[in-house]
């Protein structure tokens, strides 16, 4: 009787919780971007009172729901291809920026010693180079005393974004990579062992000697890993920095992309860092009346929390080891959002 | 002398059957349920079974960028884990078993009873991190190395134990799979063993009987079936069971010979993947992956049946 009357009672303030949000922006998708969008909405709800209810459910599970309009905006790392979008009738825009770090723990080198690029990153995963004195990996590193340890490549078992610019960047930069796995949010790694998270794949290379992992910045800044110098396409070796995330953002070129369909990896420019990547957000381009959640109302609420993040949010973002987009990129995607999201011929929303 | 209001016996009738009706309605519910599941399970697998058909239990492949999916890595690794932790906690959930009922002090009783009781309430996550972060560097550190150097060269056994010492993988995950369903083995056997009438295991010490013989000849046979039910419900919770494999297992598609590689089993490989499943032949291999867990728990249930009724039969026989 007695966890009847408390089952009703939290059935109850469910109930009224629910009640409360109805005039919530609700959103689903990424896990990557979730840190920095709860952080965001943290403050939007203190600057405006408007609160956003977010599950970072995956990107699978953001593009289902958005699709299933069962919420007012998905959240994806990897770009939807411009057909896709179009036969969804789905804007897509980048949001933020974030880039993937390769993390070593082998004897005696420590943050930013060792050097390696895209080809003998590939090779590694590959199970073509084994162990850390390869002259593969000596070329690169000729100051640098490298045991003769084995390499344990550490990798993200669950499907993630991380796993998707990682392995596109060793397909733009190996053929065979290319040719025998590919680039996806999961991958069918040859050798290896896979570790779930970016805590996962930290921990277990922290662990482990002779290891090399992946993983978000903020997890090898936070954790004082080994990461590595890579060298990038304009043939610079560059350290992992929100500099140089940023300089790979702002040299892609976005203007001419369908959709914002674009792949960070790889990218153009002395200072960019290879393995960069944007988060997209997902939303209709026409409002449906019919719907409670994906009306021109609620669309006008979920851009201009965009539109604030867009403007007040880069410190917040800088905190958890985000990137803000260009200034230029927020430009272009304001005016996408006036000119593609139309309600009956007008705009949803009119930023300043 | 009690005379039965016809009122009252009314009221009785009618409660009567709107109990009968209720109970009713709730073991339907549960043939609702499991139907519901069976139906939704093959309804999402579909497309991957008619697109692979018998490949999708045959082949190794699991590449979600070709679009090609197999299910032997992870039937694999869910069947050897699974039967690696039985294999280590039958025996000794039998011991404590035995141990609590038949020689424990009354003294010692409660505590390791509590104690494995306690052991059955831990989450599984936590199973998981401590496996990770506790068990992981002392087996890669420590056992393993001392495995592969002793036990690697071996003939017959050898390959079991070769490759480096990663600290997780099948044989880390099966022994923390062990450790989880020891409690529930060491419990129900406890129970069983207790159900022994006292007055079968006296008869047994006052024939000259020793403590083995009693044990094995009168105890056992008695409490066969709670045996049986026992195991089978450590397998089932093996078998199933999905974080605390997922941190330990090392979580890849390939199948190796040595038990110190890493593999996956179907539950943990769903876990890590259904999330960021896009497209609709990989999550529907992902529902493929659920409806295989579902039949093999299904098959194990059912095995354990008819060995139960064979039992039973032979039991009948002898008597």
């Amino acid at each position: 009787m007695h966890t009847l009357k408390r089952l009703a009672v939290v059935g109850f303030a469910a109930m009224a919780t629910f009640v409360a949000s109805a005039g919530d922006i609700s959103g689903a998708g990424a896990t990557f971007p979730y840190p920095i969008y709860a952080k965001w909405a943290d403050a939007y709800k203190k600057a405006t009172g408007v609160g956003l209810n977010y599950q970072s459910i995956g990107s699978g599970g953001g593009i289902k729901q958005i699709k299933a309009k069962t919420v007012t905006f998905g959240a994806s790392d990897m770009p939807l291809k411009p057909d896709d979008l179009k036969s969804a009738g789905l804007l897509q825009f980048p949001m933020i920026i974030g880039g993937v770090v390769p993390v070593v723990n082998v004897k005696g080198i420590g943050p930013g010693q060792l050097h390696l690029d895209g080809a003998t990153i590939a090779s590694i995963y590959l199970g073509d180079i084994t162990t850390w004195n390869d002259p593969a990996i000596k070329k690169l590193n000729p100051k640098l005393a490298l045991p003769n340890t084995d390499i344990a490549p550490v990798y993200r078992s669950d499907g993630s974004g991380t796993n998707f610019l990682f392995s596109d960047y060793l397909s733009k930069t190996s053929p065979k990579f290319l040719s025998t796995i590919g680039a996806n949010t999961s991958v069918q790694w040859p050798v290896g062992i896979g570790q779930k998270g970016n805590e996962g794949v930290a921990n277990m290379t922290i662990q482990t000697d002779g290891a090399i992992g992946y993983v978000e910045y903020a997890y090898a800044k936070q954790n004082k890993m080994a990461y590595t110098l890579l060298t990038n396409k304009a043939g610079n070796a560059v350290a992992p920095s929100a500099e140089s995330f940023q300089a790979a953002a702002a040299t892609a070129d976005w203007a001419g992309s369908d959709s914002y369909y674009l792949i960070l990896t790889n990218q153009d420019g002395a200072k960019s860092w290879p393995i960069t990547g944007a988060s997209f957000i997902l939303i209709y381009k026409t409002p449906d009346a019919s719907s409670n959640v994906v009306n021109a109302a609620s669309i006008n609420e979920a851009l201009k929390f965009f539109s604030w993040a867009y403007a007040n949010g880069t410190a917040m973002a800088a905190e958890l080891d985000y990137v803000p987009l260009p200034a230029a990129l927020i430009a272009q995607v304001k005016k996408s959002w006036a000119s593609q999201i139309m309600d009956g011929g007008h705009p949803v929303y009119v930023g300043k | 002398m009690a005379i039965i209001d016809p009122r009252h016996a009314a009221r009785q009738l009618v409660f009567e059957r709107i109990f009968r009706g209720a109970t009713l309605s709730a073991a339907i519910l549960v043939l609702a349920v499991l139907g519901g599941v069976g139906v939704s399970l093959v309804h999402g697998a579909w497309p991957a079974v008619s697109h692979f058909k018998l490949a999708f239990i045959t082949r190794e492949v699991w590449n979600p960028v070709t679009d090609q999916f197999g299910a032997l890595g992870p039937i694999y690794g869910t069947v050897v884990t699974s039967l690696l932790a039985m294999l280590l906690a039958v025996p000794t959930g039998f011991g404590i078993a035995l141990f609590l009922t038949e020689l424990c002090p009354p003294l010692l009783k409660r505590p390791i009873g509590v104690a494995v009781e306690l052991l059955a309430a831990v989450p599984s996550i936590i199973f998981g991190i401590w496996g990770l972060f506790v068990l992981a560097p002392v087996l890669q550190r420590h056992v393993q190395p001392w495995l592969i150097s002793h036990l690697g060269h071996l003939p017959g056994i050898g390959p079991l134990f070769k490759g480096p010492p990663f600290g997780i993988g099948i044989f880390t995950a099966s022994l923390v799979l062990a450790i989880m369903v020891l409690p529930f083995i060491a419990a129900t056997m406890r129970d069983v063993f207790d159900t022994v009438p006292p007055m079968l295991k006296e008869s047994g010490y006052g024939l000259g009987a020793t403590t083995w013989e009693v044990i094995w000849n009168v105890v056992v046979p008695h409490s066969r079936v709670g045996i049986v039910g026992g195991v089978m419900l450590g397998l089932g919770r093996a078998l199933g069971e999905t974080m605390a494999v997922t941190f330990v297992i090392g979580n890849s598609h390939r199948i190796s010979a040595s038990i110190l590689a890493p593999g996956t089993t179907i539950s943990s490989a769903i876990a890590n993947e259904f999330t960021e499943a896009v497209g609709d032949l990989y999550t529907s291999s992902l529902i493929a992956l659920g409806l295989l867990l579902f039949l093999i728990t299904f098959a194990v249930i059912a095995a354990a049946q008819a060995m139960l009724s064979r039992l039973e039969r032979r039991s009948g026989a002898v008597a």
